[in-house]
Parts: structure tokens; C-alpha cells; sequence
């Protein structure tokens, strides 16, 4: 009789873990939450916060030293952010990882090459769309080593330590991007 | 305790695996949350929608408090880097400009090459690499000139403040909270 009941329970919890993870969205109150503790076993255990554009400092070393291995040394920058495969490096594809894995568990994964806001306002066309993502990237790039960390390195883990430098940064990261956005579609893609 | 994880931090090939695991869950997160999606994050920057700031702000309010406990008991000694105005806000408007072109950051665009995103991998992936790669070859000429410029005031918000660090983390959440109460009552 116990062990059935336990069963029942045990079964019930499965079916309830399945819904979450097959679930398209969760809240954003949720999905942000569980970031935030996120952030604290990252201190717990890898004593350091999280951020996502060192790991590309090291990707885009580590090519620059497969053409010029000669090349990195004598840059200071990445004497600073050494070009090494280590945990700055690994969270990026774990990022593709996990955002693969959710969203094809909710059937959701999906080839997109233009997406619908951009189209709605700018048409179609993939090469615009592709060269303005280029160019938004590498100012994105450029800007977060700039101020030493983006939206999750500054915006969230630099906030959870009541850092003023990363309160500052992240109020002018939405700044500029408020500002860009609405040149853009309200400017530029009035029609 | 301490020894245990100090002993951890040390561990470079457990640190590399731990990386790769962070990384998963944080990207299944940010999916989970919406934002590794172009349309989500536009809409947030048109103020139309505010997905963002809400995964950002409660990730900042559980982890505020979280942080400060593992402090207080002696498990972590987080050390926030002190600021400029030559860095971190320049810099942030620089990002900002990026952000709104591309329509990820560096983390999301990743999550979005996670979920098929083709714009992000060709594009944005790309333009980050370029546009690091080109700060690594300016860093010796801009560092000393415009890096260093302006020094914030205060490394952190209590010091700023001159306030007892748990008042200033009870004003800063409620803050926080009052702002999403703020945003649910407004209907977004």
C-alpha cells in the first residue's frame, strides 16, 4: 500500500517536471529568479560573477592565434584576458547548449534568419538584416570591453554586489539602446 | 567549508566543466524567460514590452539577497571593481547602440543561436568577435586616455550612500520591487 502511494507522488512529480520543462515560457519573475541564484552558486563555487562577453575576448584571442600566434603576445589586452579555453570561455557554449535544449523541448526551436519585428518595419531582405547585425555586434562587442562587462557581467551579477560602476553601465547600456531602437523603427522605419 | 571551496576555485579542469554547466543552465533560463528572442528584446528597448527588465530585476532581487547571506556567513568575498566615467559610460552607450542594432547581447545571442537564430550566428556572433578584436588592437591607445577618466565617487551603492550595507540593500530591493509592482499595476 506505502509503496504505491509513494508511486502516485513520485509520478505526479515527474508529470509536474515535465510540464515546466516542455512549458514554451515561464514566467519572467521565475526564469529570473532562478538566474539570480544562479549568480550566487556561480560565486559559491566558481568564485567569480557571471558575464558573457569575456568568453568572447578569448574566442576571437584564440583565432587571432591560430593566423598570428605571434601577434597575441605582444597585444596587452590579452596579456589582461588571457586566450584560453577556462570558464569565461565555456558559458557561451553552454548558453547554445541550454537554449537549444530548451527550446526544443517546447517545439519551439526554429531556423529564423529575419525576424518578424525587423521585417515588419524593414522588409525581408537577409543581407541588410545580416550586415546591420554585424555592425550591431560589433559595436555591442566593442562597447561591452569598453565598459568591461555586459547586461548579465554588469546589468546582473555587478548589480547583486551593489557595484555603482555596474548600476551605472547597465542604466546606460538601456539608455543608448532605448534612444537607437527608437531612431531606428520610429525614424529611420517610419514609413 | 572554506577550504573545500577554495580548493574548488583552484581546480582548472573542474572550473571548465563547471563553466559548460553554467552555461546550459543559464542559457535554458534565459530561453525559459523569453529573451533570447530579437522580438522580445526590440520591444523592450521600444518600451512596448517589459520582459527584459522583469528577468533582469528578479534576478537582481533574489540575488542581492542571496549574495549578501553567503557573504555575511563567510562562504564568498565578492570584490566589485570601482568605475569611471570614461569606461563604464561611454562604453554603456556604446553597448547600447549595438544592443538596439542587433537586437541581443553578448549572452542572449548566444541563447538565440541556441534556438535557431541564424541572424545571431552569422551576424551577431560575428560583429562581436570583429568588434573585440578591434578593442584588443585600440586597448594600449585608449586605456590611459580615456579608460581612466573620471573616477566614480564610490565602489558601491552603500558607500555612495553612507549607509549600513543591509539598509541600503532593504532600499535598493524595495526600490526594485516597487518598480515591477509599478510596471504589473500599469498592465505590462
Amino acid at each position: 500500500m506505502r509503496i504505491r502511494y509513494y508511486a502516485v507522488i513520485l509520478r505526479n512529480v515527474v508529470v509536474i517536471i515535465l510540464e515546466l520543462l516542455t512549458q514554451a515560457t515561464w514566467s519572467p519573475y521565475v526564469a529570473g529568479a532562478g538566474i539570480g541564484v544562479l549568480v550566487c552558486l556561480a560565486f559559491l563555487l566558481s568564485n567569480r560573477p557571471i558575464g558573457c562577453s569575456s568568453g568572447f575576448v578569448k574566442a576571437s584571442g584564440l583565432i587571432e592565434k591560430t593566423i598570428h600566434p605571434s601577434h597575441i603576445e605582444r597585444k596587452e589586452y590579452y596579456r589582461e584576458i588571457v586566450p584560453e579555453v577556462d570558464w569565461a570561455f565555456m558559458i557561451i557554449p553552454g548558453i547554445v547548449i541550454g537554449a537549444f535544449i530548451s527550446s526544443m523541448l517546447s517545439g519551439q526551436f526554429q531556423f529564423i534568419l529575419v525576424p518578424s519585428t525587423w521585417s515588419a518595419t524593414f522588409g525581408n531582405t537577409p543581407v541588410l538584416r545580416v550586415i546591420i547585425a554585424i555592425l550591431g555586434g560589433a559595436f555591442l562587442g566593442f562597447g561591452a570591453r569598453w565598459a568591461g562587462g555586459c547586461t548579465s557581467g554588469h546589468g546582473i551579477s555587478g548589480s547583486i554586489q551593489l557595484s555603482l560602476a555596474s548600476m551605472i553601465t547597465a542604466a546606460c547600456f538601456f539608455a543608448g539602446g532605448i534612444a537607437t531602437a527608437m531612431f531606428l523603427f520610429y525614424v529611420i522605419g517610419s514609413p | 567549508m572554506g577550504a573545500l571551496f577554495s580548493s574548488l576555485h583552484k581546480d582548472k579542469g573542474l572550473q571548465i566543466v563547471l563553466g559548460l554547466l553554467f552555461g546550459i543552465v543559464f542559457g535554458f533560463l534565459l530561453q525559459k524567460g523569453g529573451v533570447t528572442s530579437y522580438n522580445v528584446i526590440i520591444a523592450q528597448l521600444l518600451l512596448t514590452d517589459f520582459t527584459v527588465m522583469k528577468v533582469m530585476l528578479s534576478a537582481v532581487i533574489v540575488g542581492m539577497i542571496g549574495l549578501a547571506l553567503l557573504k555575511h556567513f563567510g562562504y564568498v568575498q565578492p570584490h566589485p571593481a570601482s568605475g569611471t566615467i570614461g569606461s563604464n559610460v561611454i562604453g554603456g552607450l556604446i553597448f547600447g547602440l549595438g544592443f538596439a542594432l542587433l537586437g541581443y547581447c553578448p549572452g542572449t545571442v548566444a541563447g538565440a543561436v541556441g534556438t535557431g537564430a541564424l541572424d545571431a550566428l552569422i551576424g551577431g556572433v560575428v560583429g562581436i568577435l570583429v568588434g573585440t578584436a578591434i578593442f584588443a588592437e585600440l586597448y594600449p591607445t585608449i586605456k590611459d586616455r580615456l579608460l581612466t577618466k573620471g573616477p566614480l565617487p564610490a565602489v558601491t551603492v552603500q558607500e555612495l550612500l553612507r549607509l549600513n550595507t543591509w539598509l541600503t540593500i532593504i532600499i535598493v530591493e524595495a526600490a526594485m520591487i516597487g518598480f515591477l509592482l509599478l510596471l504589473e499595476y500599469a498592465g505590462y
